[in-house]
């Protein structure tokens, strides 16, 4: 398969008769005799903000890094806008932005070296400009020259949410993107995902914070042991239950 | 083509310009070199045994382990902080990855050289700057970086990976190994005659295993 499916549109302008941004069919995912993930069958379409919730062990990130292309699913079928990671890997990795658990960014290079080394890897078109935009949407333009060393674990968590869009991505994979922000930093967080969600971008997040995850999401994938247990719109969720069955009552 | 240049550069330029700003892994690798070449022109008799023989072995044990300690740390330090997934995670050619690896670690390890030989030349009082001995180091460094490149990566992932990358590395590694101490002593001692055939190897080598681990990079790398 070419990559032609968006050609003359951005990535992040889908068209209306777009494929699913996300869709798995049986995925599961094996670590010797233990299964982490037991058949996940999952559609997300263009637009969408889906909240992965669930208790530590569920599942959630294993599950984002076989979407993220970092691991390979033991048997089922993932595919990324219509692209599949085992046939057009390149085509699906361009699409995606992930923020995971580490910020791959580079300690000894300023905020600015690290988003112009990536800015070169993913063939940003006018990245000086994009560099300053995302970097001003995260709050930290009077960084840009500073080393990543110095910076507290929550600014280098906005610049990893300013790496993972400077490509303009059609599918953000959030891991807990919420920690080690303040509420400022959450609360760019939650502008950046509906300013994305907005421009027809796709979000899938995963949190431990139910009220971030009801907030920015508009719909909700409860993870069970490798399974999914729950996916319901956000409005018509209980929270009472979902905190129950997360373990927090 | 010249975008695929352009990102190799930019692997070898982020590991250069972080390594310029720390210092931590050249400092080492060249302190280590340096000490080798020290201590074995005290533990031989320079006087009594064949010099450019000896000499050509030492240098070689000085680049190669000081080589080494470089390549296996900065696949160790991407892993450990999880960088090694941003790099992944890249819509580039897994290809493009490993060169860019492979053309910091050589730049690396031509640096130690660049002081080690000089004063290896000076303690051991021999000629140095001789064509087909710097082609002979030269050959040698792009084949040993280019494998110790993606067996540094192969180790990486293991608990032992200090002990398994010199395990896996070395026994691959050893018709390089043969060959430069082979055109470094007959250079070094004036007998020229058979240092074609072995720059034949050398080069020989260099292209097949750079190939190789071209192409088995993305499987290396990935879970």
């Amino acid at each position: 398969m070419s990559d032609t499916r968006l050609r003359g549109a951005p990535p992040d302008l889908a068209p209306t008769s777009a494929p699913p941004s996300v869709r798995t069919v049986g995925v599961t995912k094996r670590y010797g005799r233990r299964g982490v993930l037991r058949g996940i069958t999952l559609t997300v379409q263009p637009g969408e903000r889906v909240a992965l919730l669930g208790p530590n062990g569920a599942g959630k990130t294993t599950l984002l890094r076989i979407l993220a292309t970092l691991s390979r699913p033991t048997s089922g079928t993932v595919e990324i806008a219509g692209f599949r990671p085992d046939r057009d890997a390149q085509a699906v990795r361009s699409r995606l932005g992930v923020v995971a658990h580490q910020s791959y960014l580079y300690d000894d290079l300023t905020a600015e070296e690290n988003l112009r080394f990536y800015a070169r890897m993913y063939a940003v078109e006018d990245a000086a400009a994009r560099i300053d935009e995302v970097l001003e949407r995260v709050g930290l333009a009077g960084w840009r020259r500073e080393r990543v060393r110095t910076f507290s674990r929550g600014m280098q968590q906005r610049l990893a949410l300013a790496r993972a869009m400077l490509h303009r991505p059609s599918v953000l994979l959030l891991d807990e993107p919420d920690s080690a922000l303040d509420r400022a930093g959450v609360r760019i967080l939650a502008r950046l995902v509906e300013e994305h969600a907005a421009a027809g971008g796709t979000t899938v997040l995963t949190t431990h914070d139910l009220g971030l995850g009801l907030e920015v999401a508009d719909r909700v994938v409860l993870l069970q042991q490798g399974q999914v247990v729950l996916d319901a719109p956000a409005a018509d969720l209980d929270v009472a239950e979902i905190e129950r069955r997360l373990g927090y009552r | 083509m010249r975008r695929e240049l352009g990102r190799i550069y930019a692997v070898a330029w982020k590991d250069l310009l972080s390594e310029i700003r720390t210092k931590e892994m050249f400092g080492g690798m060249a302190v280590f070199a340096l000490l080798t070449i020290i201590t074995f022109n005290f533990a031989f008799d320079l006087t009594g045994v064949d010099r450019a023989a000896s000499g050509a072995g030492a240098l070689w044990v000085a680049i190669s382990f000081a080589a080494m300690l470089g390549l296996g740390r900065s696949i160790a330090v991407e892993r450990d902080r999880g960088s090694l997934d941003g790099l992944l995670l890249c819509p580039v050619d897994r290809g493009v990855l490993y060169l860019g690896k492979l053309l910091s670690n050589l730049i690396f390890i031509l640096l130690v050289e660049a002081i080690s030989v000089p004063v290896f030349g000076a303690l051991y009082d021999l000629p140095i700057y001789r064509p087909t001995l710097l082609l002979g180091l030269l050959l040698g460094t792009i084949g040993f970086a280019g494998i110790g490149t993606l067996f540094a990566v192969m180790a990486s992932t293991t608990r032992a990976r200090e002990i398994l990358f010199p395990v896996l590395l070395f026994p691959v590694a050893v018709p390089v190994v043969i060959a430069t101490v082979r055109v470094a002593s007959m250079t070094l001692s004036g007998t020229t005659g058979d240092v074609g055939r072995w720059l034949n190897l050398l080069v020989g080598f260099d292209v097949v295993f750079l190939t190789i681990a071209f192409l088995v990079f993305d499987r290396i790398v990935e879970e």
